[in-house]
């Protein structure tokens, strides 16, 4: 059951709220991403070069998705964690929104903030650095699906976490190593054999590797594969969040 | 006439905790209903199941004949329920926050009614405030404006009044007195019992998740026949022993004594007169819900 007024409404507080403090959710996760750059590719530039294109260049996708990861989770996460704690989640719990409309509404919010701030970074790494762009349908369509990857595991967090310190636990030990450790930096045929091996069971590095695709045309793996997990990922997250809003877990008591 | 709400085996239990204990109750489209009770009676618990907060573990809940849980979406667009904490949201103005409350109910030009409840709660020259810079009150009356932004035929109030002051609770009551006139059936639990009295046709009592007495509150009220005459002795008075029977628990200073006709009271002043009593006041009181409550939830049965 699919209620499209409560997800219109829900969908805009959502990106309205994360747009109220644009300089702490948009302004400040760009400025990381570009000290990142500079940092990375001046201390590792010396004519390197990855998939035939150089260090820096390589970098920016990367970095590109790495933000749209990071921000679509915290989006979903925190907006859910703070209305927990301060008790105003009643707001969208007492209106009739299903539970599809809610998934949905706080999914694509999560994923419009990741694509903004993905595109700011994308944007301030320009002048610096010229990245073309082989393939922009694969590129928007790895940044929706991985953005909604992590707006749901946003929603699932926000809902499970009690307290603010769960919440940061649950980013800094599972969203931060994931995405790190997923090809942002490097690609993966440079770590050795076992770390190689073991990268392919991190769903995050088939959403950077299917994502730098469309910028250079090359990756580590079959795009079309990656495609394949990452909407396997999807489907089975989103089937998992809402039968976890349908039961009202941790919700409604 | 239509059942507005109908409460019917309602169970919940937290654990071993029974926090609703099979409570049955229909509420009648258009009443004034008071849910009333001491603190852990189950009266929140009762309006988090009626609002879909909770889920009873048995019985069943309509609001209009609206299936809280198999027909949620619809019950819910029937009820406006106004939480008893103070919550909210703090990136939005209060007009952007009833904004947003109506588009979740389909309403996206609201700015009508949104002006007029805003006008009612005394709220207009607050709409382009944040909600974080609003006082406790206001934020109270923003939370009463935010339930009754799209019209609910079904208007629940969980304390409404709990430490706002006494102009705010006389605005706001002839506020939802109107409501009721245009014919919103109001919920309203609350500890202050002349406010349930003055407001409320007809009454539940609760305690321990059950409901000990249901009636309309003039019945509860005729229950208690008779009147109480309040005295305050001059120092060191002390009341003659024959009237000692009629002594009631007595308040600092003071004695209550209970009389079952007015007529006794010319026979307790005589005999304070001959007993050489000295009063320094004296009153004369009307049986009140207060003492209906005091007798029903301080026994834990029905009394009269």
């Amino acid at each position: 059951m699919f209620e499209l007024n409560g997800f219109r409404a829900l969908l805009y507080k959502e990106l309205l709220r994360f747009w109220r403090v644009a300089f702490q959710t948009v302004a400040a996760p760009v400025l990381t991403a570009l000290l990142y750059l500079l940092i990375f590719s001046h201390v590792l530039e010396a004519d390197r070069q990855v998939h035939g294109v150089p260090y820096a260049a390589f970098l920016v996708p990367g970095l590109v998705m790495m933000s749209v990861l990071q921000n679509a989770f915290a989006n979903s996460s925190s907006s859910l964690i703070q209305s927990k704690v301060t008790g105003s989640i009643v707001f969208v719990l007492l209106p009739p929104i299903s539970h599809g409309a809610f998934f949905w509404a706080f999914v694509m919010a999560a994923a419009i903030r990741g694509l903004v701030v993905g595109l700011g970074v994308w944007l301030v790494t320009l002048p610096f650095v010229s990245s073309g762009l082989a393939a922009p349908g694969w590129v928007l369509l790895f940044a929706l699906l991985g953005g909604g990857i992590m707006g749901s595991l946003g929603v699932i967090a926000g809902i499970w976490a009690d307290k603010f310190d769960q919440l940061a636990a649950f980013q800094n030990f599972l969203v931060m190593p994931l995405t790190m450790l997923s090809g942002v930096f490097y690609s993966i045929h440079t770590l050795p054999r076992f770390w190689q091996v073991a990268s392919h069971y991190n769903p995050v590095f088939y959403m950077i590797d299917g994502f730098r695709y469309g910028f250079f045309g090359v990756s580590d793996v079959d795009p079309g594969q990656s495609l394949i997990v990452i909407l396997v990922c999807f489907t089975g997250l989103a089937l998992l969040t809402l039968s976890l809003l349908k039961r009202g877990w941790k919700l409604r008591t | 006439m239509e059942l507005a709400v109908s409460f019917a085996g309602v169970v919940k239990c937290f654990g071993a905790f029974t926090a609703l204990d099979g409570v049955s109750l229909d509420i009648a489209e258009g009443e004034f209903f008071g849910l009333l009770g001491p603190n852990g009676a189950g009266k929140t618990t009762l309006i988090s199941c009626l609002a879909g907060l909770a889920r009873p573990d048995h019985g069943r809940i309509t609001v209009l004949g609206r299936d809280v849980v198999q027909d949620y979406l619809a019950a819910r667009r029937l009820l406006g329920i106004v939480p008893q904490e103070l919550v909210f949201d703090p990136f939005f103005t209060v007009r952007e926050t009833l904004r947003i409350q109506s588009a979740y109910f389909g309403l996206r030009r609201n700015d009508a009614w949104i002006d007029e409840i805003l006008h009612n709660l005394d709220l207009t020259d607050k709409a382009g405030t944040n909600m974080r810079y609003l006082s406790g009150g206001m934020k109270r009356r923003v939370l009463v404006a935010q339930a009754l932004v799209h019209r609910p035929p079904v208007i629940v109030l969980d304390e409404p009044t709990a430490g706002v002051d006494v102009e705010l609770r006389q605005g706001l009551w002839r506020f939802i007195r109107r409501l009721n006139q245009d014919g919103h059936t109001i919920i309203l639990t609350t500890h202050y019992l002349e406010e349930a009295e003055a407001l409320c046709g007809r009454i539940a009592l609760m305690k321990q998740g059950r409901i000990l007495a249901l009636d309309s509150t003039a019945n509860l009220l005729a229950r208690f026949t008779g009147h109480t005459l309040v005295l305050r002795l001059a120092e060191g008075q002390v009341l003659p022993q024959d009237l000692l029977p009629l002594s009631r628990a007595a308040r600092e200073g003071e004695l209550q004594l209970h009389l079952e006709q007015l007529q006794q009271l010319e026979g307790i002043l005589a005999a304070l007169r001959l007993a050489g009593v000295q009063i320094e006041d004296l009153q004369l009181q009307s049986p009140d819900l207060e003492d209906v409550f005091m007798s029903i939830v301080g026994t834990g049965k029905e009394g009269g």
